[in-house]
């Protein structure tokens, strides 16, 4: 059984050791990634900076403040004196908002009359402000909605929506971003090395003098995409613990499904890497397809923007990549705890992937110099 | 009367509009050391490179071992040993760790006696555990022999194996070609040193694609009026282009 896999596997694993490229790539595309999408896991608007300007300082003040703290938006870094200490404050964006309570508010709450606060926000990051400024009002309303009740007799609201957030509770981005980072990187790596390996031995000669040896074709391709499966699941493990430790994600589901569905996936990415090496014929052709392969599916599998927001087409063109099903599965795995019973038609699929891209580069791979 | 090594019938190989092989029928006989001779260009490698099974013939036929490329390249390869022009050795691999992984895909356990043979004839056992990349241009030469002698092949296909290599790692180069030669290999070797084309049994010179002389090197010279090889080089080649 394949008596010639064993030293190429073995020959390609201590040159991917010492192929100082391949190993930049295997661990600077996963850094570069978790730094990028890192980046954007912070436009999560938790906690602007907040300064306080409280004017009349009563017991009702105290509890107003205390009430927007507790949305989480809002962390106050100081109190100040005087209306220009606010402004300095932002101006210097030393805070990105500012909670204003007149001196008047508590009299005009006794009194029944429209009691104002001052949310200042800093607007030039349309993200973070508009947030903050759906936490206020939402904290306005919620008072308003208490004293109302309250006035008219009643214990309880007339009326409530209970919202749950199914899945993701917190609404936090780094559930939905850490997942889908793993299937990123792996699409990326995967796809990138594999081609990058058989042009490189074309480029350098090597394939001409292998191809010359009766190695089958099986043998070959098989010995050099082996050790890089190994590759893409360390690559999954680090990135999960990343993710749970540093972005605190949770591993939910069945981590054995995971791995399985991952190394179907892991498969698919490296037989497209196959396929993408007998179409190309320099290192550099083999990184612009490899990166012209990414493009699509990080924009159309739902991994940046949902896919229920895409115009239909797109929808369309988003089923053909298989980001898109790994996606599904990993989140599902990860975030909801759901198995094969709710996630079989996307493994399937998967799987079609895979033994469609490895006949096709099989097919197109020949032991033959043109 | 055994059967030639090599035996080509109207071997043609076009790329497009260029016939890099034309029509060339030759015959090698077994054990025998054949030169393959040309100007750059002149279709040496294309037919060194249907000889071994990498490159299909766009017309005519060759038998090498008795078996016919087109129909068998996977037996063929079986048989033969490769040195291409552009040497295909593992730099990043050891000298060690480039003869394991030729032994492996032919077949050999790892540290098997014969690795050791090989690595006696070429007097490389020094030098196992050096980068390929860091050899000399004649150590990176015996390397490759060694990659391609581990599995004993019967014949052996050198394209232009001591380009750019000096004059003493050429000179024990042949010896070592002469020895294999002397045990019963085939060897088809191309050149562009006229010394080393007067060391061959017979030549073969080819030009444009097709061949221009055939002959042991007395016999080639003899065409031209008994010059010199290298004056019946250049004559012929130039009576071709004209
Ligand atoms: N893969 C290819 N595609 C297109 N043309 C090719 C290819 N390989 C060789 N040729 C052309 O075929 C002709 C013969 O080339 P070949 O390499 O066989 O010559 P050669 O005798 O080995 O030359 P040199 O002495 O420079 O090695 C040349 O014109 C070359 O440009
Ligand atoms: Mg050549």
């Amino acid at each position: 059984m394949m008596p010639r896999f064993w030293p190429m596997f073995r020959k390609e694993f201590i040159q991917m050791r010492r192929d100082h490229l391949t190993f930049a790539m295997m661990i600077g595309i996963p850094v570069i990634q978790l730094l990028v999408f890192g980046y954007a896991i912070q436009t999560d608007v938790r906690n602007l900076p907040t300064v306080v300007l409280d004017e009349s300082r009563t017991p009702e003040s105290r509890d107003i403040i205390q009430a927007f703290q507790n949305t989480g938006n809002f962390r106050i870094v100081a109190h100040v004196d005087g209306r220009p200490a606010v402004d300095r404050a932002i101006a210097r964006g030393e805070a990105q908002a500012a909670i204003v309570v007149p001196y008047e508010y508590p009299r005009d709450l006794v009194r029944g009359r429209t009691a104002t606060l001052q949310i200042i926000v800093d607007a030039s990051d349309p993200l973070a402000s508009q947030s903050a400024i759906a936490a206020a009002v939402a904290v306005a309303h919620a008072r308003d909605l208490l004293i109302l009740t309250r006035a008219a007799g009643r214990a309880n609201l007339p009326l409530e929506a209970r919202v749950r957030p199914r899945y993701n509770p917190g609404l936090r981005s780094p559930n939905y971003i850490v997942p889908g980072l793993v299937g990123v990187i792996l699409t990326m790596t995967m796809v990138l090395i594999t081609a990058m390996a058989i042009v490189r031995e074309r480029e350098r000669g090597t394939l001409e003098q292998l191809i010359v040896t009766p190695i089958t074709k099986t043998e070959l391709m098989l010995g050099k995409i082996t050790p890089y499966v190994g590759v893409g699941l360390l690559q999954m493990t680090a990135v999960l613990i990343l993710g749970r430790f540093v972005f605190d994600v949770p591993l939910t589901g069945n981590i054995l499904l995971l791995y399985g569905v991952t190394l179907i996936f892991i498969i698919a990415s490296l037989a497209f890497g196959l396929f993408v090496s007998t179409l190309v014929r320099t290192q550099q052709q083999a990184m612009q397809a490899s990166f012209g392969f990414m493009l699509p599916n990080i924009l159309l599998s739902g991994f940046m923007f949902p896919r229920q927001a895409m115009p239909e087409v797109a929808q369309w063109l988003g089923l053909m990549v298989p980001l898109t099903y790994f996606l599904k599965v990993v989140r599902g795995i990860l975030l909801k705890g759901v198995g094969l019973e709710a996630l079989w038609r996307e493994v399937l699929i998967l799987a079609g992937f895979a033994v469609v891209l490895i006949v096709a580069s099989v097919r197109r791979f020949h032991k033959t110099l043109d | 009367m055994s059967p030639s090594a090599v035996e080509t019938h109207n071997l043609t190989r076009r790329f497009g509009a260029v016939t890099a092989v034309d029509a060339l029928t030759l015959r090698i006989e077994q054990g025998e050391v054949f030169g393959l001779l040309g100007p750059n260009g002149s279709g040496k490698t294309t037919t060194i490179r249907m000889l071994c099974g990498l490159l299909e013939p766009s017309q005519g036929s060759a038998l090498v071992a008795g078996i016919d490329v087109a129909v068998a390249p996977e037996q063929v390869k079986q048989r033969i040993g490769y040195m291409a022009q552009k040497v295909g050795l593992y730099e990043d691999l050891t000298v060690g760790e480039n003869l394991d992984f030729y032994a492996g895909i032919y077949g050999f356990r790892r540290a098997t006696a014969r690795l050791a043979e090989v690595v006696a004839f070429l007097e490389l056992a020094e030098r196992l555990g050096q980068l390929a990349g860091q050899l000399s241009g004649g150590w990176k030469q015996r390397l490759a022999l060694a990659c391609a002698l581990i599995h004993r092949p019967a014949l052996l296909f050198l394209d232009e194996p001591t380009a750019g290599v000096d004059p003493a790692a050429r000179r024990r180069f042949w010896h070592t070609i002469h020895d294999l030669a002397h045990a019963g290999t085939t060897v088809l070797v191309t050149t562009h040193y006229m010394d080393e084309a007067e060391q061959c049994a017979r030549l073969a010179m080819m030009s444009r694609g097709h061949l221009i002389a055939l002959g042991t090197p007395a016999e080639v010279a003899a065409q031209v009026g008994g010059r010199t090889l290298e004056d019946a080089f250049v004559i012929l080649q130039e009576r071709d282009e004209r």
